[in-house]
């Protein structure tokens, strides 16, 4: 009797493990935006020439998206962005949100709109290599093909549109660093884990920037901390760098976790120490503010409705043959500005720009985006 | 009354040998970091590892029954983000009440635990674990890819900010509470008993199920209040927080002297092995050991007590038995 009991108990155990490991993964693909920002690059084979279709702006052409996974706010706003510019320029737009975050769903979006026979599609694909069958049939029946947000392998699309590329994060971080000091100074950096990937490139951009350029010569790395993107010990290291370093005027956390550990830090401590870094608007809006009483002056993240717009505007491009997505092509995309297609890593794409600046007259406004 | 030479007295009690571990970390970092000391620091300290210090005494008492409890920080995580929502979608501010709801969740937490490894005869780190997944889980579940964050929890996170004085009243009033229940009552002695000796527990009269799922309860519960605690510290509340910290409040435990096996630990022993693992986590940064060695410093810092611990015991034992025979 006891022995049965003890089974059933393992065995129920044993399944919510399994149902609680799938449920773990699925939130962690969803999480923050600046976890998967710039790994987009691909390491793919060179471009290659996608045939310019013949048909210029064709009247009644649809436009589809299909992001990562209905419910979360940072692909809503992308899917609006794009719906804007489609719409204003009188074509008809599919926004598809897969019900969750797998390639599994978005290959039957995929198969729907191939079967409905649309212009275009925009994915922000789940995975970079399990879509390539369905991108493959929709190439084979006519349909442009990019991404955006994050990248396939390059062969399976024409370009991708990436939110901000590792130089831009880098130099803009760096940037943030010389206006806070006041041109001069000491600053530390406050990231996720020594190992993070994207964390670590763009502290290297921002270490290679800083000696290639004689206005950043009068600042300072004092350390590069690591709070494992966990709020104690970032709290720790937070309390640590502003203990050792009296002098120091800066600290910038480009990891949301981290960045929300230190403003708190700082701001409880009324330290004059300031902050800026990459982090989610909702978090952070507690802490933003040009006055005293705020940590946090100004920081960064990627606008994602502007990446809607600008998927949207290479979406007719493609459609209309004003580009191929080849390496040097240029277009203009509306209020954007112009655009040109670079290859990096042998992956052709398309940068939307510097990451977009979140201070205290616009935070009120984004907080509630994402 | 023979004059006892010092290493005898500093070998007479696991405490004693603590402060001097204490003591000597205490100097030495204060050698390497002069302003460590400071009133600014060791509110810092504190604040930052209430949590590990309020679940060090749960753990302390169901260590004490010979078990363990590795469901830990992911009911902090349940009960945390649970109140964290309450107050992300503007159900509840009250500050009294989000304590009595995350403790209450805690408590049930615990009672299940209790339950099934009492009654179901679990092997204790089995049954955690399977909580230790399903509470994790319902934290995300219940999180709905949200987070909240500073400006959800406002006025709730005033409670624990550095410089208020709520935090520090927890841990004293738990600490006091603990000290007396465990030594002084009834209740506290058949913990020991049942730990020491189960079979032994057991024909005198007491009831050791009950016993041992009281124990998960009150792990539970302050578990529970850890999550309440972190969302007001921290002033966020994420799934995954506090994620895998349950080593340190084991760590804790360990180096405060209560063994393994049952039957053997203190409120005092536990205190000051709590105090130890965050002296360690707070002057690591500060000593300017590189961060990427840190965690490998700390690892050997808790080896090196916790065999000193060993060395201790053995003399402890020997004594006792020198003074039997005497």
């Amino acid at each position: 009797m006891k022995k049965k009991v003890l089974s059933v108990l393992l065995s129920t155990a044993m399944a919510a493990t399994l149902l609680v490991g799938c449920g773990e993964q699925a939130a962690e693909t969803a999480a923050p935006a600046a976890e998967e920002a710039a790994e987009a690059v691909e390491e793919a084979a060179p471009a290659e020439e996608a045939a310019a279709e013949e048909a210029a702006a064709t009247d009644g052409a649809t436009y589809a998206i299909v992001t990562k996974s209905a419910g979360n706010p940072f692909n809503e706003r992308t899917a609006s962005g794009f719906e804007e510019v489609i719409t204003a320029a009188g074509l008809n737009c599919v926004v598809q949100h897969p019900e969750s975050a797998t390639a599994d769903a978005q290959i039957a979006v995929i198969q729907s709109l191939i079967s409905q026979g649309v212009s275009s599609i925009a994915v922000a694909a789940n995975d970079a290599n399990a879509l390539t069958a369905a991108l493959a049939e929709a190439k084979a029946a006519g349909i442009h093909v990019l991404t955006l947000d994050s990248d396939v392998n390059a062969d399976s699309r024409e370009v991708f549109c990436n939110q901000a590329g590792v130089q831009e994060i880098g130099q803009t971080l760096l940037d943030a660093v010389l206006d806070l000091t006041g041109g001069e100074g000491q600053y530390a950096i406050l990231s996720a884990t020594s190992q993070a990937t994207n964390q670590n490139a763009w502290i290297d951009a921002m270490k290679s920037i800083a000696e290639s350029d004689e206005k950043y010569s009068k600042l300072e790395l004092v350390e590069v901390a690591y709070g494992d993107d966990e709020p104690q010990k970032s709290t720790d290291q937070t309390q640590a760098l502003l203990q050792n370093y009296p002098d120091l005027k800066v600290i910038c956390s480009p990891t949301t976790v981290g960045i929300a550990a230190a403003a708190k830090v700082l701001q409880d401590q009324g330290s004059s120490v300031k902050l800026t870094g990459l982090g989610l608007p909702s978090e952070m809006a507690e802490y933003i503010g040009d006055d005293d009483a705020h940590s946090c002056p100004y920081m960064f993240l990627w606008n994602p409705i502007d990446l809607g717009r600008l998927a949207a505007y290479t979406s007719i491009a493609l459609v209309n043959g004003d580009i191929t997505g080849a390496t040097g092509d240029t277009f203009t995309a509306g209020d954007l500005g112009d655009y040109e297609v670079v290859e990096i890593d042998g992956a052709t794409q398309i940068i939307l720009g510097a990451p977009f600046k979140f201070d205290a007259s616009n935070i009120d406004e984004w907080k509630s985006v994402y | 009354m023979e004059k006892k030479s010092l290493w005898a007295k500093l070998t007479a009690s696991r405490e004693a040998s603590l402060l001097v571990v204490l003591a000597v970390l205490l100097i030495v970092i204060s050698i390497l970091s002069p302003t460590f000391l400071s009133f600014t620091n060791v509110r810092q300290i504190l604040l930052n590892n209430t949590l590990t210090m309020v679940m060090a005494l749960g753990m302390l008492c169901v260590m004490l029954t010979a078990g363990i409890d590795i469901s830990i920080t992911s009911t902090l995580a349940f009960a945390g983000m649970t109140i964290g929502m309450l107050q992300k979608y503007d159900i509840l501010h009250n500050t009294f009440l989000l304590f009595v709801i995350g403790s209450a969740i805690g408590l049930v937490c615990g009672f299940l635990n209790g339950i099934i490894i009492a009654k179901g005869k679990v092997a204790p780190i089995i049954c955690t674990m399977g909580f230790m997944y399903i509470w994790r889980g319902m934290a995300y579940v219940i999180s709905g890819n949200a987070w909240a964050s500073g400006q959800d929890v406002a006025g709730f996170s005033d409670f624990g900010k550095d410089g208020s004085i709520g935090p520090y009243i927890i841990l004293l009033v738990a600490y006091v509470t603990f000290f007396i229940v465990m030594k002084w009552t009834r209740f506290g002695r058949r913990i020991y008993a049942v730990g020491a000796n189960p079979e032994a527990a057991r024909i005198s009269g007491i009831n050791v199920d009950r016993t041992i799922t009281s124990v998960y309860m009150i792990m539970g519960f302050l578990a529970g209040l850890a999550g309440v605690l972190s969302v007001s510290i921290y002033a966020s509340a994420q799934p995954n927080m506090q994620y895998a910290k349950e080593m340190d409040v084991i760590a804790a435990c360990v180096i405060g002297g209560v063994s393994m096996s049952g039957g053997r630990g203190s409120v005092v022993g536990t205190f000051l092995g709590a105090l130890i693992i965050a002296i360690i986590a707070k002057a690591l940064p500060l000593v300017g050991i590189d961060a990427i060695a840190q965690n490998l410093v700390k690892g050997i810092i808790i080896l090196a007590v916790v065999i000193l611990n060993v060395i201790t015991q053995r003399m402890m034992d020997r004594q006792n038995l020198l003074r039997r025979e005497l």
